[in-house]
């Protein structure tokens, strides 16, 4: 019959008006609760709520209490601040080399360290210019010695342009929480960077395929004295 | 003071009454004007902040149709917001586009504004609580709805602009088309009240004349909803077409005027409905008057609520053809059935119809409701809801066993 | 008195919250009716096929995601087998079953974004939209978990894909699989018996099946006039041929035609996911091979069904290592070739209908 179509369409907005599986918002960054809410989240009883922190309490029946909320991120997120190594980077700057915007700056000079293998250079200067990334992660990819790895997170909005270049020191001083993207090594420890608390950071040891080689080892695959 | 009010049901008479025991005779007149004042000022701000919370509680609903939440970070479950929409919008530039017909654009948006709050000035929230005592209610309100489209029509006009002209010029066709049927709706509830002042509407629904005349009902909701341009009839500021219609070059507090007025619609659609259909504020039990009032208005704004956030909008020629070849019938046969059973039922001595008389009324025109629907439905509307069977094109179907063709002529050509 | 009346032209300009991006089209109007339509595109072009001649074929890819934004995987799979095909490189068969679970994943992102934007324009409030966005996040957050990222993701390269996908996706694509067919259920419940919408969009923009055949058009447009051509079965590639599925016809080449066309390959993509992982074997999901390609001298054109029509990249090698030019066939800019004869005589109102059912995506068309 003509008009069966638009109460169709009225029945499945209902639906979705009261099935409580449809309500997918995530309040990020900060969640309303309510008093109950407040309860589950701080994992104490309402009512002893109410009489302990009679002003929280309040807030919450206000609608104005806040928890703050993270959005699901997978372990594998091509996310934002970079993971380096620098007991495992060796200046090669295959990483500047493969990247597709060229926005990697890598000065390195002689260090002596390793000729036999190619030399481990000193590296003087490790720009990365986040704010014309597009985190492709094709120097990632790239990173012969695993020393590179994507982060994991999405929140980097500085007040200027210019505090988007992360430099060397930054990159020291991060936590080293890689993303498994690209990694196997990580993916098969199940190693999620979102999940992980602090002090649980990837050694550089762990971070990726190869490990350092003994001088014997090395003799064995290179040239025997 | 409390007490008498309650006794007399929020009676506003009473606040006249008051004033003129207070002041001297000789200044009867300034008892009026101060009553006049106070109750003005007191419906005024009534009708505002019901708007403005009304904007609150449209938002949060069709978030929550939305699977989304609606605003709820300012203030207590986001109800600060409307404070901070008017705060926004009166601290943005109030531009006038320069070729603009300065008089005319100033005024657009109170030429909107002041009927949708005269409409309810006269409608009664309790037995005596109306301010305007008008026995010619229900014209005084088909007359003064349609002022709006002088309103719409000024906005596109003087804000010199080909989009805005262009949709006030849809609107106007739209507006105009859809007076008629709820002029006629109203006219059988004239016949069914044998009045024509609201409060003798309401006082006349032993039944509420939603069951008396369903028919009637349909059409003033759909019309009324077309006058106040809600969705599914809202080219006028259809913002998927053409930019914003006529409100484009209105920036600031007129913007504000005009945001106010297209949210008044519905409460003035709801307060309407409620006050002809389903019985104003009468109801039963302890529960006051206005309370009453105030619950079903709630709910016919519900509902248009949820027909707001459903149904996609009509073309606009489609639109006015709803109205003439769908709309004015049925309300033409509203009028005729709702006038042969007045005639047939009607005591002849009094002119009045008693409960039992509204009940064969209702029942008769359940029937004729249902038939004239189905009847208009059909005429009107689509019989093919399925489409049909669809059939390969030979043109170039992967599936044939044949070899592609060489040029583009073999493809308008034989078929095997 | 015979009223005089004058054309009015406007932009429907580049800034339109209905043109699907950044398109502006100069429409002339008689009162409601149109007269003339005469789309200006270029607004969002890049310089992708010429950024293509300075970069490597891995680096290439991240342009291709960046083409038809909204179905990133089809570009890639696009691009990477026209790159194959130059350079005869091999893909394992776990990267092909890979590779088509990724590509109809974004064919239903694509449909839900296409059906959920022409609702918006018929003026339902944004309600379809949003419901089509949510379901979209679910395959959104597949994607994720597969390479990382939802939007640009750059999963495939020559020989294969990017890595495996890890153990939480099946779960989670099997759910997908479980729950999208009553899903679309619902939307259909919403929109294709809606009077309003089969008002608005029935018997409006028709073009013939002749008239797309002249116009070069592809995708659910042609197949909505009753050709039945699809490349994923007329030129089967990667695993098309191991699996089941029908090709949807419409039968009178109307705008609510494309709207249902897009709605039954949907249900035919769920079906096709559905058959792949059952069908998907353990194994390696790149040819090991160098890290920086050069294909021999020579050119390649190989094209894949989009959601939007047959995608094909055109590549000329001179056996370095970016190609020597590549070119882009772009099926949202091909098939606006009709649009003026779709358009013409018919109200405003319908010209934004119409145009969306086309489902172009600006990036395409710009490149």
């Amino acid at each position: 019959m003509y008009g069966l179509g638009l109460a169709k369409g009225l029945v499945v907005t209902f639906k979705n008006l009261v099935m409580p599986s449809r309500m997918v918002a995530i309040q990020y960054p900060d969640r309303k609760v309510g008093l109950l809410g407040l309860a589950k989240e701080t994992g104490t009883n309402p009512l002893a709520l109410l009489f302990k922190e009679p002003g929280q309490a309040l807030k919450a029946m206000a609608g104005m209490a806040t928890v703050s909320e993270r959005l699901p991120q997978h372990a594998r997120f091509r996310g934002e601040e970079f993971t380096w190594y620098e007991q495992r980077c060796t200046g090669c700057a295959s990483c500047a080399k493969y990247c597709p915007l060229g926005i990697i700056e890598i000065v390195t000079s002689e260090s002596g360290e390793q000729v036999q293998e190619g030399q481990k250079y000193n590296i003087d200067v490790f720009d990365i210019d986040i704010g014309r990334c597009m985190f492709c992660g094709l120097c990632v990819e790239a990173c012969p010695y695993d020393a590179l790895h994507m982060g994991s997170g999405f929140e980097e909005g500085t007040y200027r342009r210019a505090d988007l270049v992360i430099n060397k020191e930054r990159l020291m001083k991060a936590p080293k929480r890689p993303s498994p993207w690209f990694r196997p090594q990580l993916a098969a420890a199940h190693f999620d960077p979102h999940k992980a608390k602090e002090g649980q950071d990837v050694e550089w040891s762990d971070a990726g395929r190869h490990e350092q080689p003994t001088l014997e080892e090395q003799e064995d695959k290179w040239a025997k004295r | 003071m409390e007490a008498t009010v309650l006794k007399a049901g929020f009676d506003f008479t009473g606040i006249y009454g008051f004033f003129d025991d207070l002041l001297p005779e000789s200044l009867d007149w300034l008892a009026y004007v101060i009553a006049a004042v106070i109750l003005g000022a007191v419906l005024l701000n009534a009708i505002i902040i019901s708007t403005a919370l009304y904007t609150w509680f449209e938002r949060r609903v069709l978030g929550r149709f939305q699977s989304r939440m609606g605003p709820n970070r300012w203030g207590p479950f986001g109800l600060f917001q409307p404070l901070a929409d008017l705060i926004k919008l009166m601290t943005k530039e109030d531009t006038i586009p320069e070729g603009a017909d300065r008089p005319v654009f100033t005024l657009a948006p109170i030429v909107f504004l002041v009927p949708a709050l005269l409409v309810f000035s006269v409608l009664p929230f309790h037995s005596s609580s109306f301010i305007g005592k008008l026995n010619v209610g229900l014209i005084f309100i088909i007359a003064i709805t349609s002022v709006n489209t002088l309103g719409v029509f000024m906005a596109g006009w003087a804000s010199r602009n080909k989009y805005a002209m262009l949709g006030a010029m849809r609107g106007v066709a739209m507006l105009i088309s859809y007076e008629v049927p709820m002029g006629l709706a109203v006219v059988g509830i004239a016949l069914g009240a044998g009045t024509l002042s609201l409060s003798g509407v309401v006082l006349a629904q032993n039944i509420p004349f939603i069951l008396v005349m369903p028919l009637g009902f349909i059409v003033f909701i759909t019309a009324a909803s077309a006058e106040m341009s809600r969705t599914p009839f809202d080219i006028i500021e259809a913002d998927s077409e053409l930019g914003a219609g006529y409100n484009t070059e209105y920036s600031g507090i007129k913007f504000a005027l005009l945001q106010l007025n297209e949210f008044m619609a519905p409460l003035i659609v709801a307060a309407l409905v409620t006050t002809l259909f389903l019985s104003g504020w009468r109801g039963w039990g302890p529960v006051p008057g206005p309370i009453w009032f105030v619950i079903k208005s709630f709910v016919i704004v519900l509902l248009l609520l949820w027909v707001r956030a459903t149904w996609p909008r009509l073309r606009v020629d489609q639109i006015m053809g709803f109205a003439w070849k769908g709309l004015f019938p049925l309300a033409i046969i509203n009028i005729f059935a709702m006038a042969v059973e007045f005639q047939v039922l009607r005591d002849d001595t009094t002119g009045a119809l008693t409960t039992g008389d509204l009940w064969i009324m209702a029942a008769a025109n359940w029937i004729i409701t249902i038939v004239s629907l189905a009847v208009i439905a059909n005429v009107l509307g689509q019989r093919k809801l399925r489409r049909p069977e669809p059939v390969p094109s030979q043109l170039a179907n992967m599936f044939a066993d044949r070899p592609a063709p060489e040029s583009a002529t073999q493809l308008s050509g034989e078929v095997d | 008195m015979p009223i005089k009346t004058e054309p009015v032209t406007i932009n429907l300009g580049p800034q339109h919250p209905s043109t699907h991006g950044v398109f502006r089209l100069r429409v002339t109007f008689d009162g409601e009716m149109v007269l003339d339509a005469e789309p200006i595109v270029g607004y969002l072009h890049r310089g992708t096929e010429k950024l293509a001649e300075e970069r490597n074929y891995v680096q290439i890819v991240t342009l291709t995601d960046r083409l038809d934004y909204v179905s990133a995987m089809t570009n890639n799979l696009a691009y990477v087998r026209t790159v194959e095909r130059l350079g005869n490189i091999d893909v394992p068969e776990r990267a092909k079953y890979l590779r088509v679970i990724s590509a109809e994943l974004n064919r239903i992102a694509s449909h839900l974004i296409a059906t959920g934007f022409l609702l918006d324009e018929l003026g339902a409030f944004h309600t379809p939209l949003v419901y089509c966005f949510r379901e979209r996040e679910h395959i959104l957050e597949m994607f994720e978990m597969l390479c990382g990222a939802r939007i640009t993701v750059s999963y495939m390269r020559p020989g294969g894909v990017l890595q495996d996908a890890p153990e939480d996706f099946w779960p989670r694509l099997d759910d997908f699989v479980k729950t999208m067919p009553s899903y679309i259920d619902e939307l259909e419940g919403l929109i294709t018996e809606n009077e309003i919408v089969l008002a608005r969009t029935r018997d409006v923009g028709i073009i013939t099946a002749e008239q797309a055949i002249a116009g070069s058009i592809t995708g659910p447009v042609l197949r909505s006039t009753g050709v039945q051509w699809d490349l994923r079965k007329a030129e089967p590639h990667e695993v098309y041929d191991r699996v089941d599925f029908d090709i949807p016809i419409g039968s009178v080449g109307d705008t609510y035609d494309r709207y249902l066309v897009r709605v039954l390959e949907m249900r035919q993509s769920v079906r096709i996911i559905k058959q792949c992982v059952e069908q998907i074997a353990p194994g390696p999901v790149r040819t090991a091979g160098p890290f920086v390609i050069r294909p021999p001298v020579g050119d390649a054109y190989d094209c894949t069904e989009s959601p939007k029509g047959e995608l094909g990249f055109y590549i000329v090698s001179d056996g370095g290592i970016s190609p020597y030019r590549m070119h882009i066939r772009a099926p949202s800019f091909i098939n606006l070739t009709l649009l003026r004869e779709m358009l013409v005589g018919w109200k405003i109102a319908d010209l934004v209908v119409i145009f969306g059912s086309i489902d172009i995506v600006l990036g395409e068309v710009d490149r």
